[in-house]
Parts: C-alpha cells; sequence; structure tokens
C-alpha cells in the first residue's frame, strides 16, 4: 500500500476541478491508456489570467491527486506564472508524493505546457512526440529531453529516479544503460569543477602507489561497509589509469541493482575521494 | 467499518481451530524437537501429526514432505534441487504466467547462471498449449515447473495430463500448488508429480510456513545447509508452532474443500454475474470453465485498478489488481500481459478472491457498491467506449 498524504487522499477522493470545458482557450492532452494514465488538461484564459481550468484523468490515485492539485495551482494566476510551474510544485502542493509516484506530477507539467502551447496556437492539444530529440525508452515513448529536464528539475541521482519521474526505463529495462548515459552527462556537467577555480582533488599529485593505496582504502572505509550490511562484498581487480574494475561478491553478485551500485555507490565515493576522473566498471 | 475480505488469494485469515492448535507450542511447549528431553521431544511427537495430516491432505507419504518457510522457498528450492542433482542439464521449462516465485527466480537462472529457460505461452484465456508443452521438452531438460493454479485469473491447468507427459519423458516435474491446494483435489498417488510446493497463508494457516512434497527416491539437494531437521533435507530449528498450525489448516482444507466447490463457488459466480450484468465495459480474465471456485479477475475499462482499490477500501472492501500502479512496476501484471488483454482493461482488472468466511451479505454489498463507484471514477476518466486512445489495443 501506499503511503500518500492527507491532502493525495483529499484531492483523490474529492477531487477540484475534474470534467471538461466545452469552450476552453487551450486543451493539453498527455499519457495513453497504454501507459496506464494520461491527462487532459482544459485553461479558460482572460486577459492573460486562467480563469478556470478542469481536467480528466486515467490513472491512480496520484495521478488523479496531481491533477486535481495542478487546476488549483492554475486557477486565478497569470499565464507567465503558471507556465513556470514544475512538477515539483504540483508535489509539493499535494505535500509530497511517494518518489515512484512523481512521474505523476511530471504528467501534470507536460499537460500544462501542451495546453499553453495549444491556447496560444502552436500545437495540437494532443502532445504529439514531434521531438528532435532521441527516444530513449520505447516501451513508454520517452526522448531524452524529457529525461534531462526531470534530472535536472529534480536533481535526480539514480537511473531509479529517472523511471520514478518519467517512467523511462520501467518497462522491458533494454533502455537503462542509456538512462545511465544521461544521468552522467547531466550530473557531469553540473559537477565539473572550472579548471581556474576548481578545488584540488585528493588524489592530485599522488604517485601510482599512493594512489593504489588510496583506491584500497576508500574501498575498505567507505564501500564495503555498505555492501557488508546487505550480506554482499567487493573485491578490485584492477586499476588502470581513470578506471578501475571490481568484482561483486556474495550478495552482490547478480544483485539486479549492482548496477546502481556500481554507480552510486563505488563511483561516485571513489570520485570523490580519489579522483573525478574515474570510471569503475564490473570484470571478473 | 466493516472488513470485506475478498483478498484471500493474498492472503488469509488464520482459522480460529488452526489458532488455537498452534497457541500452546508458544508459549508452554516452547521445547525444540530436536532435544534429547521428554519436554522437547513432546513437540516432534505433534509435528510427526502435523506432517502426517498435509500428506494425507496431499495423498503422499509424510516422509516426503519437507517443511520450509513460505512457497517461495519451496519453489527455489525445488528448481535448485533439480539443477544441482543433474548439472549436465541446463534447460528448464515453465510459464509466462508463474508467480514471481518461480518466474523472477528463472530469469535469474536464465541471466546470471547461463541456463535456458523455455517460457510457455498463453492464449487469450490463459490456457496453456499442450503441444507447445510437447515440443518445449528437451533432452537436457533439467526441470518443468507449471504452477497448478494460476493466483491471478484463478485458471487451472492440466497438471495430470502434464506431469504424466514429463514423466513419459524422464523429466523432473514440479507444480506450484500455492493456490490449488484447498480448493481442488489433488492426489499424488495418481498424478506423477515430482514435487510440489504449497504454503500455509494461503490456506488459513499463518504466514511464515510452507511445505515441499518431495517424491521419494528422487535425487534431492537441500537448499539450506546445516543442522540434521527435516532429515538433513532443510537445516534450521523447526518452526514448530508454524508446522503444526499448517498440519490443521490442512486437514480443515481437506474437510472444506467441498464447501469451497459449492458455496463458497456460488458466491464467487453470484458476484461476477451481477458485476459483468450490471457494469457496463467490464469482461472477465480467465478461463471461465476451468477455475479455482473462490477466484473472480474482471477488468473494468477505462479506469485504473489502483484508483477502484482506494475507492473500494473506502467502504471496506479488501481486493487486488494486476494494474502497473499498485504493484509499483509501470506495465501491468505478466498474467494478463501473457493474455493479451487491451490495454484498455489490463489496467482495471480487479481480482476477488473468497474464502469460506465470505457471506452472502457481503456480495449483495459489494454488487450494491461497485456499479456507482465504477461509474464515478469513469467520470473523471478522459476515455470511454466512444473515446478510446487510438495505440490502447497494442499488443506485446
Amino acid at each position: 500500500m501506499w503511503e500518500y498524504t492527507d491532502t493525495v487522499k483529499d484531492h483523490f477522493l474529492n477531487p477540484r476541478n475534474a470534467g471538461k470545458i466545452e469552450d476552453a482557450d487551450g486543451v493539453g492532452e498527455v499519457g495513453s491508456l497504454a501507459c496506464g494514465d494520461a491527462l487532459t488538461l482544459y485553461i479558460k484564459v482572460d486577459e492573460g489570467i486562467i480563469t478556470d481550468a478542469k481536467f480528466q484523468t486515467f490513472g491512480c490515485a496520484s495521478a488523479i491527486a496531481s491533477s486535481s492539485a495542478l487546476t488549483e495551482l492554475l486557477i486565478g494566476k497569470p499565464v507567465e506564472v503558471a507556465e513556470k510551474l514544475t512538477n515539483k510544485d504540483i508535489a509539493e502542493y499535494l505535500g509530497g508524493l511517494p518518489r515512484e509516484k512523481m512521474h505523476c506530477s511530471v504528467m501534470g507539467q507536460e499537460a500544462l505546457e501542451q495546453a499553453i502551447k495549444n491556447m496560444r496556437g502552436e500545437a495540437p492539444s494532443k502532445a504529439e512526440h514531434s521531438h528532435e530529440g532521441e527516444l530513449i525508452c520505447e516501451c513508454f515513448g520517452i526522448f531524452d529531453e524529457e529525461i534531462l529536464r526531470a534530472i535536472k528539475d529534480n536533481d535526480l541521482k539514480s537511473v531509479e529516479d529517472i523511471t520514478n519521474f518519467t517512467k523511462a526505463g520501467g518497462g522491458c529495462g533494454k533502455c537503462i544503460d542509456d538512462l545511465d548515459r544521461l544521468l552522467r552527462e547531466s550530473t557531469g556537467e553540473g559537477a565539473c569543477p572550472t579548471p581556474a577555480s576548481g578545488p584540488a582533488f585528493p588524489a592530485q599529485g599522488m604517485t601510482n602507489i599512493q594512489r593504489m593505496h588510496l583506491i584500497e582504502s576508500v574501498m575498505d572505509m567507505d564501500i564495503r561497509p555498505t555492501l557488508q550490511a546487505d550480506g554482499g562484498n567487493i573485491r578490485l581487480i584492477d586499476i588502470d589509469r581513470e578506471t578501475v574494475t571490481v568484482e561483486f561478491m556474495g550478495m552482490c553478485s547478480g544483485c539486479p541493482s549492482s548496477k546502481i551500485t556500481l554507480h552510486n555507490l563505488v563511483e561516485a565515493k571513489l570520485r570523490e575521494k580519489v579522483d573525478p576522473e574515474i570510471q569503475v566498471k564490473e570484470g571478473q | 467499518m466493516k472488513n470485506i475480505y475478498m483478498d484471500n488469494n493474498a492472503t488469509t485469515q488464520v482459522d480460529p481451530a488452526v489458532f488455537d492448535e498452534m497457541k500452546p507450542y508458544f508459549t508452554e511447549l516452547y521445547g525444540n524437537p530436536s532435544s534429547m528431553h521428554r519436554f522437547g521431544g513432546q513437540v516432534g511427537v505433534q509435528m510427526k501429526e502435523a506432517r502426517q495430516r498435509v500428506a494425507d491432505t496431499l495423498n503422499c507419504e509424510p516422509d516426503e514432505i519437507i517443511f520450509t518457510s513460505c512457497g517461495s522457498e519451496s519453489d527455489n528450492t525445488a528448481i535448485r534441487s533439480a539443477l544441482n542433482a543433474q548439472p549436465k542439464k541446463r534447460h528448464i521449462v515453465t510459464t509466462r504466467v508463474e508467480h514471481p516465485a518461480i518466474l523472477s527466480f528463472c530469469k535469474f537462472l536464465e541471466k546470471k547462471e547461463g541456463y535456458e529457460v523455455t517460457y510457455l505461452s498463453t492464449d487469450t484465456s490463459g490456457r496453456l498449449d499442450m503441444e507447445e508443452y510437447k515440443n518445449a521438452i528437451r533432452e537436457d531438460t533439467a526441470i518443468i515447473s507449471i504452477m497448478w493454479a494460476n493466483n491471478e485469473t484463478g485458471n487451472i491447468y492440466p497438471i495430470h495430463e502434464m506431469a504424466k507427459i514429463a514423466k513419459e519423458r524422464n523429466v523432473i516435474f514440479h507444480t506450484d500448488a500455492v493456490q490449488a491446494v484447498g480448493k481442488i483435489a489433488i492426489d499424488l498417488k495418481e498424478t506423477p508429480i515430482d514435487m510440489l510446493s504449497l504454503s500455509g497463508h494461503k490456506l488459513h494457516a499463518p504466514k511464515g510456513v510452507g511445505a515441499l512434497y518431495v517424491r521419494k527416491r528422487l535425487p534431492f539437494r537441500p537448499f539450506l545447509i546445516g543442522g540434521h531437521q527435516e532429515r538433513s533435507r532443510r537445516a534450521g530449528t523447526e518452526n514448530t508452532t508454524g508446522i503444526i498450525a499448517l498440519g490443521k489448516a490442512c486437514q480443515l482444507a481437506h474437510d472444506n474443500m467441498e464447501i469451497e466447490n459449492t458455496e463458497v463457488k456460488a458466491l464467487r459466480d453470484k458476484l461476477e454475474n451481477g458485476l459483468l450484468a450490471t457494469i457496463p465495459d467490464a469482461i472477465l480474465n480467465g478461463d471461465k470453465d476451468n477455475r479455482l471456485p473462490n477466484t473472480s479477475n474482471i477488468s473494468f475499462g477505462y479506469v485504473e485498478g489502483e484508483a477502484i482499490l482506494l475507492m473500494m477500501d473506502q467502504l471496506g472492501i479488501c481486493a487486488s489488481s494486476g494494474s502497473a500502479c499498485t504493484s509499483g512496476s509501470l506495465e501491468p501484471s505478466h498474467v494478463l500481459r501473457s493474455m493479451d488483454v487491451p490495454f484498455t482493461f489490463a489496467h482495471g482488472s480487479i481480482r476477488f478472491s473468497l474464502s469460506r468466511y465470505n457471506t452472502e451479505e457481503e456480495v449483495d454489498f459489494v454488487l450494491e457498491s461497485m456499479p456507482k463507484l465504477i461509474e464515478n471514477l469513469r467520470k473523471l476518466s478522459p476515455f470511454s467506449a466512444e473515446k478510446e486512445a487510438p495505440d490502447c489495443a497494442v499488443k506485446k
């Protein structure tokens, strides 16, 4: 059972502004039955102010509550202000959503964008994926730009979170590697220290032997205890310049989330405590 | 508010007679059956009785029963044992509609240990194809594992026939009978099954106890290694209270099988026929004529399962859904997808699973409440029979 806030429950059981606006100025249709949730948002605009908003939603409790919250957030707001709403505002209005359900708030944001574009005559009501970008998740039809935006807006740190927020990767799982790449690309940009003022990394100026010892000690002090807590372990196989090869052992070997652990724990720690250029890979 | 519990394929109420039977072994008779003193020994005597009762229910020998901690452990043990006992055989036959205790384990074996797995498909009613089954069995097939009854649809599979074919081809046959025991007749003297899994909490015993039947003389490799419990086939101090409860529950299940197939079935049919008659765009999922007597899986088009369940929860009605949102995954149930249930309906599936504790009043209350509830949710939905998303009929 999901832990929904009282506000989510209230908006699900007593949805505000459910229904259609027949003479709407803007309509945004996103999602589909196949995807398991869909939202049609109707807005009425008078002199730049959203005077009315209604929704129709197919989906779970959090999808219905997110739609209801969205309409409440919109009514009375100037379009320029409404335009800046993000999925985070919807989630915050509801007192938070379970992480796995954040994609419901993202759907609200997408419907809003579509409705505003539609109002301005820039787009049809139904969102069509005429994206320039790359189709990443074939199961749910998610493009790279949507994923990159979700990463940026919500400061996402893991592939699992990308799935929670965008659904990408939640089907066959074939695109997990692509999601991982997008995550590195986008977080890489933000985290990269500017060459002039960037602080020196811990292993800077170390000899190979010193660097190797540092990697071993980070593995012992910062990585292994976490894995051992779950009945797993890790073995260092090789260090070749920036590439560190490791093998998961115990419960970690064959753990479906070992890939996530590899990046979020092992690589993250080594980058933080040794060298930000380190790439960790699994070997045997 | 009174609970109307129609989620018995998820778990069941412990029968008061079962609880009475196990109670003293928590507080007074807490001895270890492996001990040399009489205080422990008397618990062993009661465990022996429990083993006999389980064996009687399945019509097998008591020493063919190994007590485990749950259905999943029984399933994992069965497959692992067959693989370890025949290291040269690297192929498994199972179905696309198994419980995750089998399915996820097979996917794991495939991915991490290089085994080959054939997943049998189903038709739109969830039925298996015997020709496909026969063709799937190979020289190097180590084990065939087919569920006796499906937890989501209640579909009953032709285990007798399939086990016979496996025997002819000299392949170990395992069945996950977690949903079947107590609801349909099982006779292991008649049906040449090699291993069978069952779980206590699905038949009015508590959670945390299960059993694995292993046919005499079948090569067996234990999963848990340690002490000599269960004749060294499953180490670990016995869950004495759970085992004693399981024995009682099996005995009661055997005695109540008739009720399941008459009274419970009548209630299920009344519920099902009523819902299908009063709610438009509702369809039945599964093999109507060959199902467990307690299970009904109905899809309500254009609405989503989690939303339905939470609305039902407001009225105290407990059921399950095969929708994506309820499972925490993003795709609807693998069972419904295997049956090619259109997405329009797959996301709105609700499983009602009854027990001998349900009453006609409860069924009437559900029948009164559901039409309005579905109608209200449909009012919120942008879809309807007239306006469907064009890609809703996508088949995977």
